[in-house]
């Protein structure tokens, strides 16, 4: 098999046309490079969230049973979601931080306690006292005790990850151990004042 | 290949052999194949590796046709596979622990090769294979681990998916999609299963370039120096058909011990829990092979960031996950690392004593994987974890420039005072 260029493409007497060859190769393997690109997008994204998955993304909870002082898990796309009815004093305990400490120096995601329950409210009635975060804690994904009275609550009466020693406030805030990150707030809304959707 | 070759079977081999010359290639590479003749027993840990991967692929297949991937029937499955199905508990201790004896066989198989320099020129190619292979092996076992759906199974899952959420920008989108969801879940479990189904014929198809390439510049040995002549070699076979067999048999005693008499000795009692997402355990840890990266994992406890700023490069999590990789990834690039011309570590006096602190620091790792990470043991894992890659990038390097290796037999021959 010989390797030199197809004499056929080139009109007799004429040298065949090294640009024309050279863009025919570089449009068909472009064309190739698409084509395998968006055959192989179905593959990538089938492993992504299913409809039903993302069907299951919202969950309707009621509030009326939760006294101050309790805390209550429910669970949200797999995973548990700690809503805790606060007492004056832990939103007290909290605030005192936002307050005192400067720019939030002691704090390691610096947030204020307002901003943490910022969506709990229902209409213009606003409810500090509930506090609701995915209960996951933000190191590697264990789950942080202190929703049951009996749990520890760690040194700042929030909660405490027994995995590696998080140390969460009664803001859900890291205060200390190796978690990166506070503990996250879902997007949710009150529909009553005694009924949310998370999600 | 020559078109002209003419086999030397007879009868229906012979006419096989003609067509399709696979019993030619046997023969030359597995029969009269030169092989050095001063191998120790540390050169049957590839044989007894490839025989354990064998032993996987049959017993995982057959456990396959017991078990059921879903969230709410794993758990069952694996329990009627061990009291219902005939001879279902011990398919499932062997290959349980069969994990375990195929990484013990691997590991050893890789300090032979650091202590004897089998990954200098020219096998730096079957070394990559070999770190390769390893890496594949990693993904598989933690994946197979997932599967019985127990606690430690789903918390391993969480614990280990999480670490990619570390990765700036993308890490979330990234875990979501690894999970299929929000939360380690059922379409997670589906998708481990499949890849566990699939990837030890990937390591096969990994092994066999390894042994490809091994066969083409020929083994190492303890001498670390090449065979001259027929003298410094004997025939694969019966030879070293014989002394693999003899090192399996007895490796494959020890395998036993464990299937027969101490089954879940290796394993967590935590994992005879049916997975809770709701609750932890309250101390995670992995199957023993695992706990050096683990100790590496967790000893990176510091953010790196732009000073008085809450702006963070790289977090403690991030950082810990890039250690863990580099440990094993640095595999890649030790045959580049170790520049000196003795390969074996017999002629190598001060890395034969540093081989040995490695290795005794390797195991302080394990040890400190298992540890809960607090007080003590945090600083001893970033002592241990800085002396890891410490001998990889600083002793290595020097000892490669400022050693003084001892004389170098010439042959292997005159070396063992035989073969004439």
């Amino acid at each position: 098999m010989s390797h030199s260029s197809n004499p056929s493409l080139a009109k007799p007497g004429q040298e065949p046309d090294p640009d024309r060859r050279d863009f025919i190769f570089i449009a068909a393997g472009a064309m190739g490079a698409v084509g395998t690109a968006v055959t192989l997008w179905p593959f990538i994204a089938s492993l992504g969230p299913a409809a039903d998955t993302l069907a299951l993304s919202t969950t309707e909870v009621d509030l009326g049973k939760v006294e101050p002082g309790q805390a209550i898990t429910v669970m949200w796309r797999g995973k548990p979601v700690f809503i805790r009815n606060r007492t004056p004093e832990d939103i007290q305990a909290a605030q005192a931080i936002d307050k005192d400490a400067g720019q939030f120096n002691g704090l390691r995601d610096p947030e204020t306690d307002e901003t943490r329950v910022k969506q709990s409210a229902f209409g213009d009635k606003k409810m500090p006292n509930w506090l609701i975060m995915v209960g996951v804690c933000t190191h590697l994904g264990c789950i942080p005790m202190g929703q049951k009275a009996t749990d520890m609550k760690g040194d700042f009466n929030g909660w405490f990850c027994p995995c590696h020693g998080s140390n969460y406030d009664t803001a859900g805030r890291i205060r200390k151990g190796p978690a990166p990150k506070n503990l996250a707030i879902p997007a949710y809304t009150f529909l009553t004042e005694t009924q949310i959707r998370i999600g | 290949m020559s078109s002209k070759h003419v086999t030397s079977f007879k009868g229906i081999t012979g006419w096989i052999d003609q067509r399709l010359p696979i019993f030619t290639l046997m023969q030359n590479e597995y029969g009269s194949f030169p092989t050095p003749r001063n191998f120790n027993y540390l050169w049957n840990f590839g044989a007894i590796s490839l025989f354990m991967l064998l032993l996987m692929i049959g017993s995982g297949v057959v456990l396959a046709m017991h078990y059921t991937a879903d969230t709410h029937l794993s758990f069952n499955s694996v329990e009627r596979l061990m009291r219902d199905v005939n001879y279902g508990w011990l398919l499932r201790y062997m290959h349980m622990n069969g994990a375990s004896m195929f990484f013990l066989a691997v590991y050893i198989h890789l300090f032979r090769g650091m202590y004897y320099g089998s990954y200098k020129e020219p096998r730096e190619l079957l070394w990559i294979l070999g770190v390769l292979i390893l890496f594949l092996m990693i993904a598989t076992a933690f994946m197979g681990y997932v599967l019985p759906w127990g606690q430690m199974s789903f918390w391993a899952a969480t614990v280990i998916t999480n670490l990619m959420s570390a990765i700036p920008l993308v890490g979330d989108p990234i875990v979501t999609w690894l999970w299929g969801g929000f939360s380690v879940d059922n379409p997670t479990l589906t998708r481990f299963y499949a890849l566990h189904y699939l990837l030890p014929f990937v390591i096969f198809g990994v092994v066999f370039l390894h042994i490809a390439a091994l066969h083409v510049c020929g083994s190492n040995n303890p001498l670390g120096i090449e065979p001259k002549s027929e003298k410094d070699t004997l025939p694969f076979h019966p030879y070293y058909t014989m002394k693999d067999t003899f090192g399996l048999c007895v490796f494959l005693m020890l395998y036993a011990v464990f299937i027969f008499w101490m089954p879940n000795a290796l394993g967590h009692p935590d994992n005879s829990i049916p997975a809770n997402p709701m609750m932890t355990p309250p101390h995670i840890v992995p199957e023993w092979y695992f706990l050096p990266f683990y100790a590496i994992l967790r000893s990176f406890t510091i953010d790196i960031g732009i000073p008085f700023t809450h702006i963070v490069l790289i977090s403690s999590k991030l950082g810990g996950v890039i250690l863990m990789v580099t440990s094993i990834a640095v595999g890649f690039v030790l045959p580049w690392l170790d520049t000196s011309p003795v390969r074996s570590a017999r002629f190598r006096p001060l890395y034969r004593i540093f081989f040995w602190v490695f290795v005794a620091d390797s195991i302080l790792l394990g040890y400190l994987g298992s540890q809960p990470p607090e007080g003590i043991y945090v600083i001893i894992s970033q002592i241990a974890m800085a002396y890891y890659f410490a001998h990889f990038f600083l002793v290595i390097p020097l000892l490669s420039k400022y050693e003084k290796p001892l004389p170098v037999p010439k042959s292997i021959h005159e070396a063992i005072g035989s073969g004439a």
